[in-house]
């Protein structure tokens, strides 16, 4: 007995060990031993090791939507997929999981991060990563050449939770692409005027979009003489300042990953700049920029981009930033990348951080990469980051003290004497075939008062009573929860007038 | 006996014989794989510099794509199936797709080895979840819940054995009600059935049944019969085959394959076979040999109460109390319903799908208690819907009646004859997207008429709106009706409220 506690001691401090250097970003290899070696130190405590302990938990960076969060969830969905379905997308479904060689390859560094299935005789396995791949796979594997869909599913990602902050291992996407070789850049506008109506819909206040292109980046890297193979890794530098300024900036590009002082000062030059159009214009006459080939076709496809953006009506919330990097390992165009301008810090909020809620860009590889010969789609779409809107959502309606039903229901039947169940039964049973919300406590002989407090509770507005002397009447009585004001109503006319009242007001929209 | 369901419910009934914790739906999917996916399997020694990519364009076995046409119908289908629920007034929930093992592990007795699994990779061991009970069971255990009464769609997933079933998915979709809570007896029960009919109604799938019995009807029977209290489960396995094959090769199976003595299963025999409404539960009642039993009493009272109930709800003639239903019966601890297709829509020519049960369900009392640490029971009753099945039936009913579906919302079309409009088209569908209409437009800078107005037919899109040059010097835009080919030009500014109007009115 002393021995298998010492041994879950041992084990549980190997698990922090691990934990410790996976937060201190240790080598790679250095993980993989220390993991190994606390497998061992499971193996050795047997397989019923996960008997003896209890724990109503679910897994770590995951979490249960209770009904409130499931009715704010529906809220936002109802909003994004209504924008998406007003441009005309279509819709599809993938498994959860993917043969492992589907996802591998795919996501550069990220990849250890990635959940594996347990090897158990079949094919090797791993949960989604994101929607993209997938997407690319799908496409590939059904020979299209051309497609306008969005996916709303959950993906996995084994990373350091921060479920504060919205960052769960567990987590929805919202994505919505434009695949097909189409005449330049009306695709790419269109998922830009997506984002600034589901941003607008949503009313979580103010938001900037940011872009930016790939190539652009690519060629002033190029004629400010940053070596090719420091592209990726001065990019993420670059990237980073929207959190920190440009001195912590350069002595990182600088000091940690060895450039040269005044390569750093020319990136400078460029990358705090950000405008409109005319930082487009400017750029095109940039005499340096100008040399290189890919920077003008990336300024003008952005030149072009703001053009229809203008005629969308929404150019005043687009920004052209030089700065804008994002994990750039698949896009080959424009990239977007939306933020809140306000970090929701009303009155008693903590402020979720600054954070983009929807990015996307132009990868036209990608599905090349699954094509068997090589066949390119090219591909742009966008991602919301629906987690940090539930978050958002969720703290605006508690600020405003506004309830959520989590419930539908417009009726409550109920009784104000005993023995009146099988009356219940008859009308709530009506009520349903007729298409009504209904409900009725599950009690034979409920008190009255118990009743309205139910409604009260659920925000259910409507109460048809059935009483003794109503009955003989032929009548039941209707009452306003709100208003408490009760009124008789026929039986054969109580589910045309619950109707009247429930229905929401005509309009031609 | 008509002969229902083949080989899926009994190959999935053997393997759940000594079931802890059986699904209440056997989902099943359509007996041939989809065509949609296309299973190309391309080994990489076609070229060597093209090592590097990925040729195995598959989904994993047991699992498949949704492409937009099968996710029309499955969307129509769940919302029938979720506004039901929400009628009456459940709440939606949602669970992680993985939970701690240690959390599944002692909930499906045989079929634990039918769970997926998650690598070790030095965190938590984790298992994808089987079905959506267990889960809810863990959830009100966690928020310390008394009563809820909630609906959950979701996926669960399960390793079936490939070489016993085709056509069944591991990936698969289940839609469950549940009712937990201290509550006068049968109303909720009641409610639940009331709920199978309201959907499959709702669904359109023709003429079902529902079969009723109780979990302490078939107890106190095997006992009177003088069935070995061992053997209650092997006996019970074999008795649920009884919609499928006949009585004698079910009598065949207690007596030579599970050693029952032939009196025995003769006595089981005169019970078994016989099913019909409240009639056959008050002659029950008075059944000398049943009656013995406390057990059989009290099944049989519930069962009594709860036909009064849906006689009150205007369903009685759906329910049918059928003594030979048994489903996997180890959790549930009273009443058990199975619903099933009356009709096999089976065109000539075409193989009959399986009929088999498209919803099921039942009272489950001790199963939240499992995962109180006090031990504390929250008594359950509830149902889920086979949607799998479902699908897989309206998929083929629409196949042979040559029913089409949309698969875009998409109201107008915006279009021009001429070239150099693109500016002039992205004016004015951004002008019907902020009025909040459905509309596209071909991502040409100048394509042609006829290519628009064909996209129109193919997508289902009813109107057009026109811009050309004669138009614009007009101020009109051409509203075209693509069934009707008509066309009317309307003022620009009215454009967006002629549409509406036109919209409201069709």
């Amino acid at each position: 007995m002393a021995e298998r506690a010492a041994l879950e001691e041992l084990v549980r401090l190997q698990g922090e060990h691990v934990r410790e250097l996976k937060q201190q970003k240790a080598s790679a290899e250095q993980i993989e031993e220390e993991v190994a070696k606390l497998l061992k130190l499971k193996a050795q405590l047997g397989p019923d090791e996960g008997k003896h302990k209890f724990v109503l938990k679910t897994p770590k960076g995951t979490r249960d939507y209770n009904p409130r969060q499931m009715a704010v969830r529906e809220k936002v969905f109802d909003i994004i997929i209504s924008c998406f379905k007003r441009h005309g997308a279509e819709v599809i479904d993938t498994p959860v999981f993917e043969l492992k060689e589907t996802l591998t390859g795919k996501y550069g560094e990220d990849s250890k991060l990635i959940y594996d299935l347990k090897d158990q005789g079949g094919e090797l396995l791993s949960l989604r990563y994101d929607l993209t791949v997938p997407f690319a796979r799908y496409l590939a594997m059904n020979k299209l050449t051309n497609i306008k869909r969005y996916h709303i599913a959950k993906v996995y990602r084994r990373d350091n939770p921060a479920m504060t902050r919205g960052r769960y291992r567990e987590f929805y996407q919202c994505d919505f692409d434009i695949a097909g070789q189409f005449d330049p850049m009306i695709p790419d506008a269109e998922c830009l005027k997506i984002m600034c109506e589901i941003l607008n819909s949503l009313q979580i206040g103010d938001f900037l979009v940011k872009v930016n292109d790939r190539r652009i980046l690519d060629g002033m890297f190029a004629i400010c003489g940053v070596p090719d193979s420091k592209f990726r890794t001065i990019c993420s530098s670059v990237d980073k300042l929207d959190k920190v300024p440009w001195e912590e900036v350069k002595n990182e590009m600088v000091g940690e990953k060895g450039l040269a002082p005044e390569v750093a000062d020319r990136i400078g030059d460029y990358v705090q700049q950000h405008g409109g159009v005319s930082l487009v214009e400017q750029l095109l006459q940039d005499p340096k920029l100008s040399q290189n080939k890919q920077a003008l076709e990336g300024l003008g496809d952005l030149k072009l981009l703001f053009e229809y953006l203008t005629l969308f009506g929404i150019a005043d919330k687009i920004s052209f930033d030089l700065s804008l990097a994002r994990g750039l390992d698949y896009y080959t165009g424009v990239i977007y990348e939306a933020v809140l301008l306000q970090t929701a810090a009303q009155a008693g909020e903590e402020p979720l951080g600054v954070g983009s809620v929807a990015a996307g860009g132009r990868y036209d590889g990608l599905v090349g990469m699954f094509d068997p010969k090589g066949r390119k789609v090219p591909c742009v779409g966008l991602s919301i980051g629906v987690e940090r809107i539930f978050s958002i959502v969720e703290q605006r309606l508690e600020a405003l003290e506004e309830k959520v039903r989590t419930t539908e229901t417009q009726v409550l039947v109920a009784s104000a004497q005993k023995k009146l169940l099988e009356e219940r039964l008859k009308l709530v049973s009506e009520l349903w075939d007729a298409g009504i919300k209904a409900e009725l406590l599950y009690k034979k002989n409920p008190k009255l008062l118990n009743q309205l407090q139910y409604c009260e509770e659920a925000g259910i507005p409507l109460v048809a009573i059935v009483g003794e002397q109503e009955l003989k009447d032929g009548v039941i009585k209707l009452r306003s929860v709100a208003s408490r004001e009760e009124v008789d109503v026929r039986r054969e006319d109580l589910v045309k007038e619950i109707k009247r009242r429930t229905s929401p007001p005509l309009c031609i929209c | 006996m008509p002969q229902l369901g083949l080989l899926h419910r009994r190959a999935w009934a053997a393997l759940l014989g000594q079931l802890l914790r059986p699904p209440r739906v056997v989902c099943l999917g359509a007996a041939r794989s989809h065509s949609q996916v296309a299973e190309a399997v391309l080994a990489s020694q076609l070229k060597p510099h093209q090592e590097k990519s990925n040729f195995i364009l598959k989904t994993p076995k047991g699992t498949r794509d949704f492409s937009p046409q099968q996710m029309a119908v499955r969307e129509k289908i769940l919302d029938i199936i979720v506004s039901c629920f929400k009628r009456h007034g459940a709440k939606g929930l949602d669970t992680p797709a993985f939970e701690l093992k240690e959390m599944l592990t002692e909930k499906y007795g045989e079929d634990s080895g039918l769970i997926y699994d998650l690598k070790d990779q030095g965190g938590e061991l984790l298992s994808l979840r089987y079905d959506l009970t267990v889960p809810f069971a863990r959830y009100m255990a966690m928020n310390k819940l008394k009563k809820m009464k909630r609906y959950h769609v979701g996926k669960v997933w399960r390793r079936e054995s490939p070489t016993i079933v085709q056509g069944r998915y591991r990936e698969f979709c289940q839609c469950d009600f549940d009712i937990a809570g201290d509550f006068d007896p049968m109303i909720p029960d009641a409610e639940c059935l009331k709920i199978i009919c309201e959907i499959l109604t709702g669904l359109q799938l023709g003429d079902f049944l529902i079969k009723v019995n109780d979990r302490r009807i078939l107890d106190g029977m095997f006992a009177i019969c003088g069935v070995p209290e061992s053997k209650f489960r092997a006996i019970c396995s074999s008795i649920d085959k009884l919609d499928k094959i006949s009585w004698k090769d079910v009598r065949h199976e207690m007596v030579t394959e599970k050693g029952l003595a032939p009196e025995v299963a003769d006595r089981i025999g005169d019970y078994v076979q016989c099913h019909g409404g409240l009639s056959l539960v008050e002659q029950m009642f008075q059944d000398p040999r049943l009656s013995q039993s406390k057990q059989a009493l009290e099944g049989l009272g519930d069962l009594k109460l709860l036909l009064e109930y849906l006689t009150l709800f205007g369903i009685a003639e759906k329910i049918c109390f059928d003594l030979s239903l048994a489903r996997g019966l180890d959790y549930y601890t009273g009443v058990i319903y199975e619903a099933v297709l009356l009709q096999t829509p089976a065109p000539a020519e075409e193989e009959p799908l399986n009929v088999g049960s498209v919803a099921a369900g039942g009272r489950y009392d001790g199963l939240v208690g499992m995962f109180n640490p006090k031990g504390h029971k929250v008594p359950c009753v509830g149902l889920s819907i086979g949607v799998e099945r479902i699908f897989s039936i309206v998929e083929q009913r629409m196949k042979t009646f040559g029913e089409k579906i949309r698969t875009t919302e998409t109201q107008v079309f915006v279009a021009t004859p001429q070239k150099n409009f693109l500016q002039e088209r992205l004016k004015l569908i951004a002008e019907l997207w902020d009025a909040g209409i459905k509309a596209e437009l071909l991502y040409k800078n100048n394509p042609k008429l006829l290519t628009q107005l064909h996209y129109c037919e193919n997508m289902g899109i009813p109107l057009v709106v026109i811009i050309g040059e004669q138009e614009l010097k007009e101020g009109v835009i051409k509203l075209r009706s693509v069934a009707t080919r008509e066309e009317v030009a309307i003022k620009r500014e009215n454009i967006v409220a002629e549409i509406q109007k036109r919209l409201f009115e069709s």
